[in-house]
């Protein structure tokens, strides 16, 4: 049932960011090309997630606890740390150059698309890299 | 390469993915994020998870053929860069959000619905990343 629900959840994400346009990376380019082919349809796609969700949030987040699990899992760090900026500001950087964000990749995944494929493959690429990477600098950390 | 503006079919997806991350939260009490369903399939811990993290992906996977049964094409992918471009650009990416914690969906949609500082620094940050390495590449490079 868990799996079930997970899946059809999935499913509505996947189809929500496809009829958006997020797996298309000509629009998502267009849109951080405001001097050149500019299409500003992705905002609209924040705009009508968080038009959703922040009502969404603050109605399931009242409540004692999910449906099927026995708390809310989120995140406790509060702090704006450098990994958090140097990290997103890379993010940004990669998603300019690509085309491709993770959310918007992975459904269009189903598509078979070979450019996606190969966009995935380097995502993983990169995710072991950084672990690899973390995993040094704290080695590093604990032998200094 | 120009396309069209869609205001409203983007805003209508907008509102599906909105509903999706608010039905993971009320039912599994979870964030939904691209990043750390990715992340967690590649870190093999508590199976449960692992499982729920597999079907969410099953699910977006499933995604384009329920709306080629639906409408009777496949979605519109138009990849207006090079090959290099999306390897290196896919590697920089997944570099990215292991250390952001985050990308669009964690940070936001997620992470901004529920005014977390942390994701509204994240989601400037990133935009701002992809603002200029677009400027960069279709008006400086030319690429």
């Amino acid at each position: 049932m868990r799996l079930l629900t997970a899946f059809l959840i999935g499913l509505l994400f996947g189809a929500g960011i496809l009829i958006a346009g997020m797996s298309n990376p000509a629009k998502v380019l267009n849109f951080f090309d405001i001097a050149g082919t500019w299409d500003p349809s992705l905002a609209f796609v924040m705009g009508g997630a968080l038009l959703v969700a922040v009502p969404g949030y603050r109605l399931v987040l009242g409540r004692p606890k999910p449906l099927f699990e026995q708390g809310f899992q989120l995140p406790d760090t509060k702090r704006i740390d450098l990994p958090l900026i140097a990290g997103s500001l890379t993010f940004g950087l990669g998603w300019g150059v690509a085309g491709f964000c993770p959310g918007g990749a992975l459904p269009a995944l189903g598509t078979g698309r070979t450019e996606v494929l190969m966009f995935v493959g380097a995502l993983v690429t990169g995710l072991l890299l950084a672990r690899y990477i973390r995993n040094l600098m704290q080695n590093n950390l604990q032998t200094a | 390469m120009i396309t069209e503006f869609t205001p409203l079919t983007s805003a209508l997806g907008g509102m599906m993915v909105g509903l999706a991350a608010t039905l993971l939260m009320a039912l599994h009490g979870r964030i939904f994020g691209a990043t750390g369903i990715v992340g967690g399939l590649l870190r093999p811990g508590d199976r449960n998870d692992w499982m729920m993290r597999a079907a969410l992906l099953a699910g977006m996977v499933a995604a384009p053929t329920l709306l080629l049964v639906l409408t009777g094409k496949m979605p519109q992918i138009q990849v207006p860069v090079s090959t290099p471009a999306i390897l290196i650009g896919g590697v920089v990416v997944g570099v990215g959000v292991f250390f952001g914690g985050g990308c669009t969906s964690g940070h936001g949609i997620c992470g901004n619905a529920r005014f977390s500082r942390r994701s509204i620094a994240a989601t400037l940050t990133f935009m701002a990343g992809a603002f200029l390495s677009v400027f960069v590449m279709r008006h400086l490079i030319g690429a």
